[in-house]
């Protein structure tokens, strides 16, 4: 377990590339202490803006800067920087093509107990659907140090959804093999394959453990670019196992594991079982309470694998 | 009833329900106390019997953070059991979560989004005028909230409409979470920007003064043709120095040494009020 947050990386690694890109540009929404921010903020006053609780302003202003030659990274709330500003997202991030990174803290069921205005179990959906607009969920800081590495550089929109608290390690400082837009296999296996995204990496990870000592052989992908999605992974997986288990935190519909079912069912048709929240507002907890409440956590993965190879 | 020392008495309640649901927004909720207090126990026509009859003033909390605030009082008012809501705020699976949920009693609209609010109680006050219902309707919230787009898109339609039924309540505390208001996005000048609006503005210069608050409903009772607005100079934090005025309180959970100081201050200012 390292104490640095996926969205702590994700201003370590800004922090790091504005010192020589001057065009690198951190907005907020109020949400600077959230979003880990404060430092970058007392950093580099000149490329930070701050716009105050104006999440639609947010987005907009930071299209606006992109179309004049700077790179912007808004950061806000999961929830509110997609669903709040979704026509800004669409029309003057993804339509207008403009070079924002739209970055989404604090995402899934983070805020737990603050209750749905607070969740994000709707933005891949929403956001995938944008022409243009790509998809990732980072599963641990290492993976979102090299991710946000690529994004700095890159011209093109994209949304990167990240939890509220520190994770524990998917993978390591000097073992963290990334590709961009390509899936990282964890492990080859021939029964089940499980593929997640973002913070359910992990639980695939121990699901696949449990399965192993039950004699289930497990395919782990680590799918965090949503989109586009690494299809000839999924391909490649479903291939090579009996069955598919998604696990994603957000809504059981439009999200990572519906197009994981569509890439299936045209190449490699098998039975694919998706793991998410239900279609209702989660119970009232903590971000693990929530998880082990609707079997998201190793434990609840691996006995539906194993129930759906029986099946 | 002594309002005033309701509210701090309330605000006790608030801080021990804080400290053990192990979050809350505490500075909005002292802020805001006695406008909650005036207008449940002294303004708005509504109780735990005509909830249930769908026949009673309307109230949407906007700043929906202060939730334990809005807790606090209407356990206060009856609506469900005091003991419940501070044992069991934000508890794994229950009911009192952080953010106002109308499966409870006493509460009509989910907030927590904010901004949200202002077009909500529009919409209430424009359909009570054509039920051709006495029910008033009441929207409060903050002041970093006013940075929202939509609180300006409700601005327009509730003055358009000429909702004279309408009261909102700006909980002026000058503070959120980055800071103070006037640093993050500047406000200034509120209530010239109100009354371009064309709303009624009535300037409260004691916003935890429960007096200058039943005066100011009173004002806004008697305008018939125009919304109102209440701007409520508030301090943020009240009642302890420990947190008062104080940005970082915005979510701050006391520690042991805090709460004993706080838990003291605010006893002393309920005796003296
Ligand atoms: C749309 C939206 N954006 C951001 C937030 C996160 N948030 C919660 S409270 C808060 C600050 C509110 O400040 P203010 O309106 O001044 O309230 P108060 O000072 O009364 O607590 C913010 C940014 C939110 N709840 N809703
Ligand atoms: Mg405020």
């Amino acid at each position: 377990m390292t104490n640095v947050a996926n969205k702590q990386m994700i201003c370590d690694v800004l922090m790091q590339a504005a010192k020589t890109d001057k065009d690198i540009v951190v907005l907020c929404s109020d949400s600077r202490g959230s979003a880990s921010a404060t430092p970058f903020a007392k950093a580099f006053p000149e490329q930070f803006v701050e716009v105050g609780i104006a999440e639609q302003d947010l987005v907009g202003i930071a299209a606006g800067m992109a179309r004049c030659g700077k790179r912007t990274f808004p950061m806000s709330p999961a929830c509110f920087i997609t669903a709040r500003s979704y026509e800004q997202c669409k029309v003057d991030v993804a339509y207008s093509h403009t070079n924002v990174k739209l970055i989404g803290i604090s995402g899934g069921v983070s805020y737990g107990a603050l209750g749905m205005s607070h969740h994000s179990a709707q933005d891949i959906a929403c956001m995938s659907s944008i022409p243009g607009m790509r998809v990732y969920l980072p599963s641990d800081c290492h993976q979102t140090k090299k991710l946000m590495e690529v994004l700095v550089k890159d011209l093109e929109p994209a949304y990167i959804r990240v939890g509220r608290n520190a994770v524990p390690e998917v993978y390591s400082e000097d073992n963290c093999p990334f590709e961009m837009d390509k899936a990282t296999v964890i492990q080859q296996g021939s029964d089940v394959a499980l593929i997640a995204c973002g913070e359910m990496v992990l639980y695939a990870k121990q699901a696949a453990d449990i399965l192993k000592a039950q004699g289930i052989s497990a395919y782990v992908l680590d799918m965090y670019c949503v989109k586009p999605l690494d299809t000839a992974a999924v391909i490649k997986a479903a291939s090579e196992t009996k069955a598919v288990v998604t696990i994603e935190e957000h809504s059981p519909f439009g999200g990572m594991g519906s197009m994981v079912a569509q890439v299936v069912a045209a190449n490699c048709p098998r039975k694919v079982l998706t793991l998410a929240l239900p279609d209702t507002p989660v119970i009232t907890g903590t971000s693990l309470e929530v998880f082990k409440h609707y079997g998201l956590t190793g434990d609840g993965i691996a006995a539906k694998a194993k129930e759906l190879l029986n099946a | 009833m002594n309002l005033s020392k309701l509210a701090y008495q309330l605000r006790r309640d608030v801080v021990d329900m804080i400290v053990a649901g192990k979050g809350g927004h505490i500075g909005g909720d002292m802020s805001v106390m006695e406008v909650l207090v005036t207008l449940y126990f002294h303004e708005m026509n509504v109780t735990p019997e005509n909830f249930a009859t769908g026949q009673h003033d309307h109230f949407v909390m906007s700043k929906g953070h202060s939730v334990e605030a809005l807790y606090a009082v209407l356990a206060a008012k009856g609506f469900f059991p005091r003991e419940r809501v501070m044992k069991e705020f934000s508890q794994f699976g229950s009911p009192f979560i952080g953010h106002p949920n109308n499966k409870l009693p006493g509460i009509e609209m989910n907030s927590g989004a904010l901004g949200h609010g202002l077009p909500v109680a529009v919409g209430m006050a424009l359909a009570e005028r054509i039920n051709g219902s006495p029910n008033r309707v009441y929207v409060v919230m903050g002041d970093g909230e006013q940075a929202e787009g939509s609180v300006w898109e409700g601005a327009m339609s509730g003055a358009n409409y000429k909702l004279g039924n309408l009261c909102a309540i700006l909980d002026r505390n000058r503070l959120q979470i980055s800071g103070s208001t006037e640093d993050v996005m500047a406000l200034e000048n509120l209530k010239a920007k109100w009354t371009a609006f064309g709303w009624n503005v009535i300037d409260v210069a004691d916003g935890n003064s429960v007096a200058q608050l039943q005066d100011a409903f009173a004002a806004a009772k008697a305008c018939t043709n125009q919304p109102s607005l209440v701007l409520a100079n508030t301090v943020k934090g009240k009642g302890s120095s420990v947190m008062e005025n104080k940005a970082s309180w915005h979510h701050h959970v006391p520690n042991a040494e805090e709460y004993a100081h706080i838990m003291a201050d605010l006893k002393q200012h309920e005796e003296e009020a």
